[in-house]
């Protein structure tokens, strides 16, 4: 299945990917109207090192803890790719507490928030790889 | 009837069995036996559903069609009496005896009740465990009721919480003197408490009910607490008798190995019925949580259906709200202590012999929890990563560069 990979050696820190994540997420078709003013809460978060950054989303994980620990069932596997249903989460954060890569977070309502691929919203691919301008994620089987 | 596999029970470890035989056998008939009339919902969500935060249908734990889906037959409303593991056979309140190749016990636990003086006298009386008892709670409140919650733990303090908009007043007793000891420490759980009764809930905390009389009950500490409905959450017991009257091996729940299989063959065992390893104590003892229920019962359906799996990673860990406020909590609270406490919240981390062994996290410092719960369940030597840099914010930066690749990367380990 392909899934978002990191280069951390290409990585610059630029966090364009945390913009791109929350706007491909918020819904709006304009840039500025959905990110000017607001303080994201991307669902991919850049690590800043000592001369290494990288970025960090849900690696959709085979034998994702999150989902085999979800007390309501908000958690599924869907073709591969770990699935939120937000209408069933109630925010309890068990998939915070079980999350090995620390991937899933609370979101800005009741519900916590996690990437899947940009196969939930209008984007169809991962935006945050897209406008990544160094190939630091890249999108494919490996 | 005749099945390839049976499970008592139909709550989390259930259904992770079911998943877990499908992974490996897509074909083997699959029978679950429930005493409880309904489609498999979460426990936990009932206070949610009082609480308005879900409903009958979003609380559901798995679709409408999953049984069908994973071609399950299913007995709902019947009770297991009982089971002869020599002849393979389970025998069940309607009448009928099963033959089944493999089973399960996932038969979960009760609430315990203990003797009290004047509580045969109160009328309206609750438990928290199930739906069932959630729907009759939720009949029995009025606006004006006055609720006095026995049991100061998880379950009582969940059911406050769902109840806590709908009701005059909210008063919890405990003989403990502090609420939620099986999660928090004793600073947690005085931090958690102020925060809750500055919501409206009172506590009597090293008290217990001397007697109920009508409408009031009297404590041995000689105070007076008005009340209407009583809801009873002192603890639970595992349902070992199915077990024990089989045979099996029981030592307060039942006894397993790391592939949940007790001591009767073809029998297995999963959930809150049974007795985990706890490994951040190495210590044995019942783990009464969801995730472990889910994972102990896909183990145990792997292994039924001839796959390979272990339930090796066992520790207790819980995440939980309260009235807004978040906690997650893992492991044990052993060892030395590394604390941090702001206005943001409360952190406190365990380390012994050289490993995490547990995590207090209390307020807004919960993100990214999720990394400190794995170096306790991966016992992750801590000289191997750069511990410093992840006590105050948990993160992939601590671990080496080779085992960052095989995070993000995509490198075989």
């Amino acid at each position: 299945m392909k899934r978002v990979y990191v280069n951390e050696e290409w990585c610059l820190g630029c966090h364009l990917c945390e913009y791109q994540c929350a706007f491909a997420n918020s819904g709006e078709t304009d840039m500025v109207k959905a990110l000017k003013g607001v303080k994201i809460n991307p669902r991919i978060q850049v690590e800043e090192g000592d001369g290494v950054n990288f970025a960090v989303q849900c690696r959709h994980c085979e034998e994702p803890l999150c989902v085999k620990g979800c007390i309501s069932g908000a958690l599924s596997i869907k073709d591969g790719v770990i699935h939120l249903d937000e209408n069933k989460c109630v925010g309890c954060y068990t998939c915070v507490l079980m999350c090995p890569y620390g991937a899933i977070m609370p979101g800005n309502g009741t519900a916590v928030q996690k990437c899947e691929l940009c196969l939930n919203n209008s984007c169809g691919e991962p935006a945050c790889v897209k406008g990544c301008p160094n190939a630091a994620i890249v999108y494919e089987e490996r | 009837m005749e099945k390839n596999y049976v499970i008592v029970g139909n709550s989390a470890a259930a259904i992770g069995c079911v998943e877990g035989i499908r992974q490996v056998d897509t074909k083997g008939s699959i029978l679950i036996v429930s005493d409880e009339p309904h489609h498999t919902y979460s426990r936990p969500l009932i206070s949610y559903l009082l609480w308005g935060k879900t409903d009958r249908q979003r609380m559901k734990y798995r679709p409408d069609s999953f049984y069908e889906d994973n071609k399950v037959d299913t007995l709902f409303g019947v009770k297991a009496t009982a089971l002869h593991p020599e002849e393979h056979t389970l025998e069940l309140d309607n009448g009928e005896t099963v033959t089944y190749g493999k089973l399960l016990l996932a038969t979960g636990s009760r609430p315990f009740i203990p003797p009290m003086e004047g509580l045969d006298q109160v009328e309206k009386k609750f438990t928290f465990m199930t739906l069932n008892d959630a729907l009759a709670l939720e009949e029995a409140i009025t606006p004006d009721s006055k609720v006095l919650i026995v049991g100061a733990g998880l379950i009582g303090l969940k059911c406050a919480e769902g109840i806590f908009e709908k009701v005059t007043s909210l008063t919890v007793v405990d003989l403990a003197n502090r609420i939620l000891p099986s999660i928090l420490d004793e600073e947690g759980s005085k931090l958690v408490q102020e925060y809750i009764e500055k919501k409206g809930v009172k506590f009597y905390l090293s008290d217990s009910v001397a007697k109920f009389e009508e409408g009031v009950a009297r404590l041995n500490s000689g105070a007076e607490v008005e009340y209407d409905v009583v809801v009873i959450a002192v603890g639970v017991r595992p349902n070992v008798e199915l077990a024990q009257q089989a045979g099996i091996d029981v030592n307060r729940g039942i006894l397993t190995d790391v592939h949940c299989a007790t001591s009767a063959a073809d029998v297995y065992a999963a959930g809150d019925c049974t007795v985990s390893h706890n490994i951040a104590s190495d210590q044995d003892q019942i783990l009464a949580l969801l995730p472990n229920a889910y994972m102990q019962g896909e183990t145990a359906g792997i292994e039924m259906a001839g796959g390979e799996a272990n339930y090796d990673k066992a520790i207790p860990m819980n995440a939980m709200g309260m009235l807004g406020l978040h906690m997650i909590t893992a492991g044990v609270y052993d060892g030395e202590v590394y604390k941090e406490q702001n206005c943001e919240g409360y952190k406190k981390l365990f380390v012994k012999d050289g490993k995490l062994k547990g995590y207090i996290l209390i307020g807004d410092v919960i993100k990214r929890a999720g990394i400190y719960t794995s170096l306790i369940r991966e016992q992750t030597p801590l000289d191997e990563i750069d511990f410093d840099l992840i006590k105050h914010s948990p993160q992939l930066m601590a671990f080496a560069k080779k085992e960052r690749k095989v995070k993000l990367a995509g490198a075989k380990e």
